[in-house]
């Protein structure tokens, strides 16, 4: 194989300016970390899930589908599977981490500033992002609360 | 570090920044002083546009220097329509031109003038008979790009500028990523403005020049001076000039063989992720295109979570143009060729230069693997 021109040595052996070392400037260590390691990511069956939603629209850039089994009115179990930006990514899997073992109550409380808060913050312009896990999770405690109203019955 | 956004920007060749040097150093002076120190800047400056034209085949006479590619186009766009507004006020481009023309239609359009923006087809490529239906008599420029900033794809520029030539309309070419990598004859090409920027052929940021053919009416844009013949006021940044001719003196003389291997690159990185990953589409690619550009959509992810994903490993592509990320709309550039909106999304511009090897693209291929089964097996869709 080829090597590389004497004339582009120093791209590859001058020590980068010291702002260049380090973690990623534009997004911090735990968005980094819960974008290359998501949490609860995973689908479910409709007979293994409670509650189900599907929110954003992949045309505009991000979707998300969001699982959950609720036991005694916690959620048991999350799981999701999220397409976007890394933003879109990291709130999602913050979302999940957020409501897992949460009253149903409590989750319905959680909001999008909770997921950037617990992330240590995201880029101003991906704060919409972190609507997807948010509104993911409200719509499938919807789900799981009108299949209860068309009684059926929760598990327990 | 392996760097993939030449179209973006590229390293300082060492002889380019040799050559500028002296004018940051001793030979300071200013181009318009008569004394010795200003006549050796203003024997560079004109050895400066004596290079520059030749890279192009051009008479010393018609190169103006500029502060970038993007003012070129201001003034190549602008310059003649102010100039000519006697004879009407309507302009032809296409919908895939960087914004330094497409922004510069815009606004002209909000100052009256009438822009048509020209359809591509699928290979990314206008349709010289679109431009030839589109003039009529208050037409006074056709400004169609040489090489398209993303996608690499090649205009037929040629046909286009004798199609103006014969109806008597002004033709302008954005040639920013034609120049260096592939040959330029302002007069084959009928061009009677022609831009080109330094900063995208190993010299340095911060100048363009503009080929005004001669007799071509132009109206300046900043003015304050008789520099560049009265073109373009402001003392010549002659380091800078300098830069520009040596790095596209440096270019021409070896462009044919930066163009084989660069294509030979590019070719087994097309043909190795085709193989290794699937659900992938090379947009533009049956269209003639420079030798250095690939545009991969990679179905069924976004293309800014790829991108990190590589930067993680210190490998440099971009979604797009490098103006535009930041924003999550699609290219408008893939948008044009008809390309779906998710596909655009996933889209990636690599884009080759003097410093890839063989092991660059093969790291490359390897880190896209490893990304693209991460990201689609959290991702909700599956179009692949």
């Amino acid at each position: 194989m080829e090597k590389k021109t004497d004339d582009w040595k120093h791209l590859y052996t001058d020590t980068p300016a010291e702002e260049e070392q380090g973690p990623v400037v534009f997004y911090n260590d735990t968005v980094i970390d819960h974008f290359t390691n998501p949490r609860n990511v995973g689908e479910m069956s409709d007979e293994l899930a409670d509650g189900y939603a599907l929110v954003g629209d992949p045309e505009c850039g991000d979707q998300m589908k969001l699982w959950i089994i609720v036991e005694e009115g916690r959620i048991f179990d999350v799981r999701f599977k999220s397409y976007g930006c890394p933003g879109a990514i990291a709130t999602s899997s913050m979302a999940t981490v957020l409501a897992q073992g949460k009253t149903l109550e409590e989750a319905k409380l959680l909001t999008d500033d909770d997921v950037v808060a617990a992330l240590d913050g995201i880029p101003e312009h991906k704060k919409h992002c972190s609507l997807l896990g948010v509104n993911a999770l409200l719509a499938a405690i919807e789900d799981f609360e009108q299949k209860q109203r068309s009684s059926k019955p929760e598990r327990t | 570090m392996i760097y993939l956004d030449h179209n973006a920007t590229t390293p300082v060749h060492p002889r380019v920044f040799d050559a500028m040097v002296p004018y940051l150093r001793e030979r300071f002076g200013n181009a318009s002083s008569f004394y010795r120190l200003g006549r050796s800047a203003r024997k560079a400056l004109e050895e400066s546009r004596a290079r520059v034209a030749g890279c192009i085949h051009a008479d010393p006479r018609e190169i103006i220097f500029t502060g970038s590619g993007t003012e070129s186009d201001n003034l190549a766009v602008r310059g003649p329509v102010l100039a000519l507004r006697e004879k009407g006020n309507h302009v032809i481009t296409s919908a895939v031109e960087h914004h330094a023309v497409l922004k510069t239609c815009e606004s002209l359009e909000k100052e009256g003038c009438r822009v048509t923006y020209l359809p591509v087809d699928s290979g990314g490529r206008v349709d010289p008979d679109d431009v030839r239906k589109s003039i009529t008599p208050q037409t006074v420029l056709v400004s169609i790009m040489y090489a398209n900033n993303e996608t690499g794809v090649i205009q037929p520029v040629a046909e286009i500028g004798a199609i103006a030539r014969e109806q008597g309309v002004l033709f302008h070419t954005d040639a920013v990523q034609a120049a260096g990598k592939i040959p330029i004859d302002a007069g084959e090409l009928h061009a009677d403005l022609l831009s080109v920027s330094a900063h995208k052929m190993y010299g340095p940021k911060g100048v363009g020049a503009l080929f005004v053919r001669q007799g071509t009416p132009l109206f300046p844009q900043v003015t304050g001076g008789p520099h560049e013949r009265g073109l373009r006021a402001g003392t010549e940044n002659i380091a800078n000039i300098v830069g520009l001719a040596e790095a596209f003196t440096l270019a021409s003389g070896g462009l044919e063989a930066a163009a084989t291997r660069l294509a030979q690159l590019r070719d087994r990185l097309e043909k190795r992720i085709l193989e290794s990953i699937g659900g992938v589409r090379i947009n533009g690619v049956s269209a003639p295109r420079v030798p250095n550009t690939s545009n991969i959509s990679f179905l069924s992810i976004d293309g800014e979570s790829l991108l990190l994903h590589l930067d993680l490993k210190n490998i440099y592509a971009s979604s797009g143009s490098a103006c535009t990320t930041g924003s999550a709309a699609p290219s408008a550039v893939l948008l044009a060729m008809g390309v779906a909106a998710r596909e655009a999304q996933g889209a990636i511009r690599f884009s080759l230069g003097a410093e890839n090897s063989e092991q660059d693209i093969d790291a490359t291929v390897a880190a896209l693997q490893e990304a693209t089964q991460r990201l689609r097996s959290i991702s909700s869709i599956r179009d692949e």
